[in-house]
């Protein structure tokens, strides 16, 4: 038999099941895997010797009913999990220990699952490259020296590695679809309201989203269905009748109608991306997909309405990391000295950089002028993609305009760094559903990925589709292991 | 000052100066629990006890609406007559502040849940209304503590998201009294209606008062001032009067009113400046993205307008109509939910003109004395209904039944028990009285004399006699009456 961790997550609860492996053998394969791969940084906080121990007592009184039965798996540092340190990849957290478990998380463990870390990502949730993380950079398994994308780039970078059989992000722009697509994995961004917000360290509360990150389609079907409940917790969660994703999963998209989006076309995208987006296309049409040109023409106007909207939110969602309650505190002559000086050590410069934006935008005298603007573009996206779904199902666009980058190339160029999530953050401006899945290389050898995005509430479309296109693109990670010595 | 004709007018240098008064009233929702967790909103508990996560902004938590809450705000808004808005939106109020956990109060600011309305007052020189601009919802911060520990400042997070009304009044009142009418009906609506206990002492109303002048015959408004958060209406009042007072003085001297938040100084009874109009917090409002904006639908609100109970204005107009009472009077039993419940309950059984009398006169007295409220009597309505039918079928005199109500109120005792065992009952017999009046009679004979001859005012002197002999028991009118027989 292979590698247990060269297993995907469908096949291990297959054979765990079938009683081929126990949970103790899954949960130290990763965990082994893991303690030989310090080098990628992947992890933030280890809860190994505690996963051990669970996954022996499931052992003991095996539960083959839950659909996660003893699968161990590594979740992003975002995510509150009780008794586990949640640092959201900030100092200002660096101690802080919840008493609580998200919702997400929970429905994890409900079903079996066993959590054996939390995985490194940007700070709060900032960055597309997992370099404002205070606790460092995290190396993609592609290539040394290469992001994983980010925010979510622990979680890319373990599950490329295969030091998780999969792995649950945050996506507020692009933050679980770009690091799949930089590592060669299936991301995938819910509707919003999918899966509850509760727990889960709020960056920007109105375009965030939970989602799982798997090997493959079918991995993500079977996460997706786990992750995505109605929470009376969250009031933006939203009640409508959730598939079963992984049984309904076929790849007939027969006279599916797949909109392509000339506002995508954007100027000096690579050669390679192009063609790839061409492969998709022959992909659909041939499997009977009917493609269809559309227009988005708000498309430009998405990145600049997202760092609008988005850091206005956080500003205000950072508040609370104020050193009174919990996390850091530095000394301080008085209240606002202490504020200011807790806040000035404990936050990174990207996050500083962001509620420096989101203050100003929210400022009495800018209000009208950025966030309700901003407010009223989003709105015109969103009619955007309305209208567009009334002659599609769905669209098939590029994950990223380019595939990973070196660490340190863009850290000093903000906006550069911001350009990578073109095709991502319109998604979440509309509250739309999206998946990424790996779909080539380019040139360097670097997985770049392809994105569907579907219709609210229709998760199943996308899966099928991305499905179908898996099916025939047949992608391979050439993930050689580089770090282990 | 002078209040000839009801005015409140400040007068210096020969210039009339009318004062101009809004408010902004911050009334505790009477709830369980908070607007947006489960915790329990119990005044007096140990600090830091009724705090959740949500309530201390612990990471990923988030609120969800109390929809009692929003029935309370919705009831209110009907009580005040005024618009419910179906779609209101709860909006972030950003600050930073060691009791307020989240760095932002959740609050309404574009989109309140209730709009304009009115209250009516009942003034001396009658009825005025005065406006109500809007109600919206909002979080209490947690309280900081900066006199217990000489190092440190103490947060304690109890209050922390319990609900309040902000009732903003329109710059429609005009003196101290109105004030004192204006919050005193406010609290009495919202009582009626259970929305609010109008626990000034715990807290449960306080207020910002805007104050501004004009001389009077002016249009336009003055530049106003605000001054924040004031417990009770007597400091109210003062603070009110200080600082009209003050903008006079500053304007007779040839100043302007700067715009500004004050503080009312409760000891040294003065309002001193905390914020001018450029120094103003930056509150950077936007929309809370963790809450939906609140829709409400027709039938909703129809179905809270059904349980809406009788309101002081109209009870008022059924006692006048039903009871005969005086606009006065009427006032005066409905002003407080519990003190009407007590009359109606009190003139069911009984004469309504005593009950009147007793519950405004004795009891009132009594519940003075004791400092408690109406809810908190020795004497049960029960019983004061019975004491009064003494009265009024002449078993006792009122007299009598004053020094029973004595005894009632040590233990809320049976009248009709106290006044068999202590044989009060009044004596009606006139075989009895007439020996009374004879015995009286034959041991003053010169008073009889004197009185014959002219010296009417003795008839009083014969009647203390008989009342005296009597221990108070005889019926004074039959004692009256035999006596003038007698004595022609």
């Amino acid at each position: 038999m292979s590698n247990i961790t060269d297993l995907k997550l469908v096949e291990l609860v297959d054979k765990i099941k079938k009683k081929e492996l126990s949970s103790t053998e899954v949960t130290t394969a990763f965990i082994e895997r893991s303690k030989k791969s310090k080098k990628l940084n992947a992890y933030i906080s280890e809860n190994y010797e505690n996963a051990i121990k669970k996954a022996k007592i499931f052992d003991q009184k095996p539960d083959f009913k839950k659909r996660l039965p003893g699968i161990p798996i590594a979740v992003k540092d975002l995510f509150c999990t009780k008794n586990i340190r949640t640092t959201a990849g900030s100092k200002i957290l660096e101690n802080f220990v919840p008493t609580y478990e998200s919702t997400v998380t929970q429905n994890i463990l409900d079903e079996g699952g066993i959590i054996i870390g939390k995985l490194n990502c940007d700070e709060f949730a900032m960055g597309s490259s997992n370099e404002t993380s205070y606790f460092g950079n995290v190396q993609n398994p592609v290539s040394e020296n290469l992001v994983p994308g980010g925010s979510s780039g622990g979680s890319s970078s373990a599950l490329a590695a295969k030091l998780t059989p999969a792995t649950i992000g945050t996506d507020t722009g692009g933050s679980i679809r770009q690091p799949a697509s930089f590592t060669g994995t299936v991301g995938l961004k819910p509707t919003y309201g999918s899966c509850s917000r509760y727990g889960i360290v709020a960056f920007a509360s109105s375009l965030d989203q939970a989602g799982p990150m798997t090997h493959d389609v079918k991995d993500c079907s079977l996460m997706l269905e786990i992750m995505s409940t109605y929470d009376t917790k969250d009031s933006t969660s939203v009640e409508f009748k959730r598939e079963n994703y992984l049984n309904n999963l076929n790849e007939n998209i027969k006279g599916k109608k797949i909109g392509i989006p000339k506002e995508y076309r954007v100027d000096g995208m690579p050669k390679e991306i192009d063609e790839l987006w061409e492969k998709g296309i022959k992909i659909i049409k041939e499997n009977g997909g009917e493609i269809i040109e559309i227009s988005l023409p708000n498309t430009n106007y998405a990145l600049p309405t997202y760092y609008i909207v988005a850091p206005a939110e956080a500003s205000s969602n950072l508040a609370r990391y104020d050193g009174v309650k919990y996390g850091f505190r530095s000394k301080g002559e008085n209240l606002i000295d202490m504020y200011e000086k807790t806040r000035s050590e404990g936050f990174g410069d990207e996050v500083k950089r962001r509620i420096m934006i989101g203050t100003y935008v929210l400022s009495s005298g800018y209000y009208d002028a950025y966030y309700l603007k901003a407010q009223k573009v989003r709105r015109l996206i969103k009619n955007d993609f309305d209208e567009v779904y009334k002659k599609v199902d769905a669209i098939l666009t590029p994950s990223t305009p380019s595939s990973a980058f070196k660490i340190g190339e863009k850290l000093n160029d903000p906006v550069s760094m911001y350009l990578n999530d073109i095709f991502t953050v319109p998604i979440n401006l509309a509250g739309l559903p999206a998946i990424s899945i790996p779909a080539g290389h380019d040139k360097k050898g670097y997985p770049l990925g392809l994105q569907v995005i579907g219709k609210a509430f229709d998760e199943q479309s996308i899966l099928n589709i991305a499905f179908a296109l898996e099916k025939n693109i047949n992608f391979k990670n050439n993930i050689t292991d580089w770090w282990i010595k | 000052m002078s209040k000839n004709n009801g005015e409140y007018l400040i007068i210096r240098n020969d210039n009339k100066y009318e004062v101009i008064i809004g408010l902004e009233v911050h009334a505790q929702v009477l709830s369980e629990s908070k607007l947006f967790s489960t915790s329990s909103t119990k005044f007096g508990s140990e600090p830091n006890t009724q705090v959740s996560l949500v309530d201390a902004a612990f990471p990923g938590m988030l609120p969800v609406i109390n929809e009692h809450c929003i029935k309370q705000a919705v009831k209110t808004g009907i009580g005040l007559k005024a618009k419910i808005n179906k779609r209101s939106i709860f909006d972030r109020k950003n600050y930073f502040y060691a009791d307020l956990p989240q760095g932002y109060q959740i609050s309404q600011y574009k989109n309140p849940i209730v709009g304009e309305g009115s209250v009516t007052l009942d003034m001396p020189n009658g009825e005025k209304n005065i406006g109500i601009e809007r109600l919206h919802l909002e979080q209490d911060a947690g309280k900081s503590i900066h006199d217990i520990d000489p190092q440190s400042t103490l947060v304690d997070l109890n209050r922390s998201g319990v609900a309040l009304m902000e009732i903003v009044s329109k710059p429609d009142l005009r003196s101290l009294d109105e004030v004192n009418a204006y919050i005193k009906k406010l609290r009495s609506i919202m009582r009626y209606l259970g929305t609010c206990d109008g626990n000034m002492q715990e807290g449960s109303l306080r207020a910002d008062v805007n104050v501004s002048v004009r001389k009077k015959g002016d249009k336009k408004l003055g530049t106003r001032c605000e001054i924040k958060n004031v417990n009770s209406i007597k400091f109210m009042q003062m603070a009110i009067d200080f600082e009209a007072n003050r903008q006079v003085d500053v304007i007779e001297e040839g100043g302007s009113i700067d715009q500004e938040t004050r503080l009312f100084d409760t000891k040294k009874n003065e309002t001193r400046s905390m914020r001018s109009k450029e120094d103003a917090h930056d509150y950077r409002y936007f929309p809370d993205p963790d809450l939906l904006p609140l829709e409400l639908n027709d039938n909703y609100i129809d179905q809270i307008k059904k349980d809406i109970p009788e309101l002081p204005d109209e009870k008022k107009k059924r006692f006048i109509e039903k009871f005969k009472l005086s606009p006065y009077e009427a006032n005066i039993l409905v002003s407080d939910i519990e003190i009407s419940k007590y009359f109606e309950e009190v003139s069911k059984n009984s004469d309504v003109k005593l009950a009147t009398n007793w519950i405004t006169g004795e009891l009132f007295a009594l519940l003075n004395e004791k400092n408690i409220e109406i809810t908190e009597s020795p004497i049960s309505s029960k019983n004061l209904s019975k004491l009064i039918n003494l009265i009024k079928d002449g078993t006792i005199s009122g007299k009598i039944a004053k020094s029973v109500f004595e005894i009632m109120r040590d233990g809320d005792k049976d009248p009709i028990t106290i006044v068999e065992e202590k044989g009060l009952k009044q004596q009606s017999d006139p075989k009895e009285l007439e020996n009374l009046i004879d015995k009286v009679i034959t041991e003053n004979p010169k008073n009889v004399e004197a009185y014959k001859s002219g010296k009417d005012k003795l008839f009083g002197f014969f009647v203390g006699q008989v009342m005296k002999n009597s221990n108070g028991k005889a019926n004074p009118k039959l004692v009256n009456e035999i006596l003038k027989k007698k004595l022609k």
